[in-house]
């Protein structure tokens, strides 16, 4: 059969965002892949200049729609940092656990996913089933399923009741349980095991060269886990481990999810029952010393990292966000050659990605392959004309 | 005339084309039914497949670009008078008054047609998806229909007859085939499964691979009459399946009156098929999809082996009887 090109995207039934590829295939094989990212610049990072830190906060939060709090936090940790403020540990305590529930929100709506993208439907609906376990708690501590709240610099807006603590464990047992049952399922259950194993390998070598980060990275035996590579938060104190696996294919990914799942809950528990006494913040200064701080955190997707540069005003000078999407794209469009065009949606599934988040602008020219940056006034005519155009029809 | 009325009842009204129509639709609904309640969902109302038929019954029909119309309109018709046609064969009551020797034969071509239809839709609709789907769906067609075929036909083989009706006699008289050809029953479940394109066999219509497969650029009453098409295979095959292998509408009694043994074939018919729906609807909730070349791999190592093997015993067993 001829070479054809198949484009997945930017609407597909596989692609809850926007994103393409054009995939090149013979027959049902794979030969190449060109990727096309960034449909959905929204200009966080402009706007985020343009507020004061308080008000970053509730934008930054917005940044993505699942790891929110990560951002939040990476954001917050920074200033502080370059403030020099140190939070009260309840207030950090509360931050690692709904950093930890959020881990295990979107591990589980992953795993969803991804039984979802093979056609697995009813364990789809399982976990999603399970997963409103997580979001209750998350409801009950901060009022919202998804944008929580919770930051503020200088430490968290709200306290945790004994009433909400004693809901949150009473709900762990019965999740601890469902995770166990899943685990099995991923072990045992046949078309999730021909589906998975030995679909896009990556080496060690490979995720180092390309710099995978998070589950894709630990997949593969890379050892590499912000929580205890440069730990913060209550991560010094909770018991916990870094999982890794060395399979390095979708099967190795689901396995470390899954034992990530564990351990998030086994930290919730621990921090739960450990919540020591004290303020949840501290008062904080209007304004941040000049400075610059690289700022990481470990998102449910990998390695987040916040560069964050302030000029001795209550505003910041420039953010840059690098989502672990990001740093994964390389290793997918990598993993994805030779494969099966059946295998397409569960690979690029198996990096969890948060594509909308990981939108930045960076013009490639086609043909000369020279990339170039876009000024903010080019920007605003391009997409004035745009909304022009869309009105005339 | 009498003769004559009755049978265009029988082919129009009951337990023809009017009961058949109605019987998809429910049995389309159950199916959902069942797999929402197995996934924990609450599942649609049983009005929802007569709902959406309608709908899309009304809705407006877009013709891609460079497709011949007349040949896009018709397929989907010719696929669903296909099944349909098949399904007049297939005893539900009693034995089919259309019954011939060699009807089985009849019936497992027209059930294929289908599959050459949603090729067709694939190839003509110029689109990629379309075509992908098309290709996967011909694929499918050779792996499975060989041991489907198989298996249907070594219950004909050891009831010495061709005719679904007839073969449903001797099941009445001696003993029904599932329990003498237990492998040949489950590799034709298997093969219905794929015949339908459910899950895991659900190929051709990956949705998140290939968008909707040969269906992506149907619309309207094309689209209707494609899913419709489905429900009534479903139909068919599982009376299909049940007339081979469980005794159709009778039980090894022999029930008197003959208006008696009608009811109690109808309700037979009824349970029996809904048992096989049962069965092939847990198997679509309890898998995932698999992958075109593991199919041709289970199917043409596994499953054709298993249906040969099948046919082998049937023919050492009637050797055997025949040399007694």
């Amino acid at each position: 059969m001829p070479e054809v090109i198949i484009p997945i995207g930017p609407h597909h039934p596989a692609l809850k965002e926007p994103v393409n590829f054009k995939v090149i295939a013979d027959g049902e094989k794979i030969v190449r892949l060109e990727l096309d990212i960034s449909y959905n610049h929204r200009g966080i990072e402009k706007a985020a200049e343009q507020r004061d830190f308080i008000r970053v906060l509730p934008l930054l939060e917005r940044v993505c729609g699942i790891c929110s709090h990560s951002h939040s936090t990476a954001f917050a940790k920074g200033i502080e940092e370059i403030m020099q403020l140190e939070i009260p540990p309840r207030a950090q305590y509360i931050r690692t656990i709904v950093a930890e529930l959020e881990r295990m929100h979107s591990h589980l709506l992953w795993l969803g996913v991804a039984a979802h993208e093979i056609g697995f439907n009813t364990l789809f609906m399982w976990i999603w089933r399970d997963r409103e376990a997580v979001q209750d708690t998350l409801e009950e501590m901060s009022g919202n399923r998804v944008h929580y709240g919770m930051n503020e610099i200088g430490g968290v807006r709200r306290d945790l009741t004994p009433e909400q603590v004693n809901a949150a464990l009473v709900r762990l047992p019965h999740l601890e349980e469902r995770i166990k049952k899943y685990v099995d399922m991923v072990n045992n259950q046949e078309t999730l095991l021909i589906r998975f194993k030995g679909i896009g390998k990556l080496s060690k070598e490979e995720v180092l060269k390309y710099g995978a980060v998070g589950p894709t990275a630990r997949a593969s035996g890379v050892d590499y886990d912000i929580r205890s590579d440069d730990p913060y938060l209550a991560y010094k104190e909770a018991p916990w481990k870094v999982v890794t696996d060395t399979h390095g294919d979708v099967y190795g990914r689901t396995i470390v999810r899954i034992g990530e799942l564990e351990e998030s809950l086994k930290i919730v528990r621990y921090c739960l029952e450990h919540l020591p006494e004290g303020p949840i913040r501290v008062t904080v200064p209007k304004i941040a010393p000049k400075g610059e701080i690289f700022s990481r955190y470990e998102a449910p997707r990998g390695e987040l990292a916040h560069f964050i540069r302030t000029n001795g005003t209550d505003k910041v000078e420039r953010i840059d966000i690098r989502t672990p999407t990001l740093a994964n794209w390389t290793s997918v469009a990598m993993c994805l050659v030779n494969q099966n065009l059946a295998d397409i949606p569960v690979i690029v599934a198996a990096i969890d990605p948060c594509l909308s988040c990981t939108s930045r602008i960076t013009v490639m020219n086609d043909y000369d392959r020279k990339a170039s940056s876009i000024t903010m006034d080019e920007l605003r005519r391009q997409s004035r004309a745009r909304f022009q155009r869309a009105e005339r029809l | 005339m009498m003769d004559t009325v009755l049978l265009l009842v029988y082919i129009f009204l009951f337990p023809g084309f009017l009961f058949l129509l109605a019987y998809a639709l429910v049995f389309e609904y159950l199916d959902r039914r069942i797999a929402a309640r197995m996934q924990h969902r609450v599942g649609p109302p049983f009005y929802q497949p007569f709902a959406d038929f309608i709908k899309m019954l009304g809705k407006e029909v877009i013709d891609p670009d460079g497709v011949d119309k007349r040949i896009f309109d018709s397929v989907p018709l010719v696929a669903l008078a296909a099944v349909m046609t098949a399904y007049l064969y297939i005893p539900i009551i009693g034995s089919s008054p259309l019954a011939f020797q060699g009807d089985v034969v009849l019936v497992l071509y027209l059930l294929t047609l289908p599959t050459i239809a949603l090729f067709l839709l694939g190839w003509m609709s110029r689109n990629i998806f379309s075509a992908m789907g098309g290709i996967r769906a011909v694929t499918q067609l050779f792996i499975y229909e060989v041991p489907f075929f198989l298996v249907i036909l070594t219950p004909a083989l050891m009831a010495g007859t061709w005719s679904i009706s007839e073969i449903v006699v001797w099941q009445q008289k001696n003993m029904w085939f599932v329990f003498l050809q237990p492998i040949g029953f489950i590799v034709a479940l298997i093969g219905l499964q794929a015949k339908l394109e459910r899950t895991p066999f659900d190929i051709p219509e990956a949705e998140t691979e290939i968008v909707a497969g040969p269906l992506t650029e149907l619309t309207g009453r094309r689209l209707a009459f494609m899913h419709l098409t489905t429900d009534v295979s479903l139909v068919a095959g599982s009376a299909l399946i049940s007339a081979m292998f469980l005794g159709g509408p009778t039980i090894p009694v022999i029930i008197t009156p003959i208006w008696l043994s009608w009811i109690v074939g109808f309700l037979l018919f009824l349970v029996k098929t809904l048992t096989i729906l049962l069965i092939l609807s847990s198997i679509k909730v309890a898998t995932g999809r698999i992958r075109i070349d593991q199919l041709n791999t289970i199917g043409w190592k596994y499953i054709a082996s298993a249906a040969i093997a099948q046919v082998a015993i049937v023919l050492f067993m009637s050797y055997r009887w025949v040399m007694a």
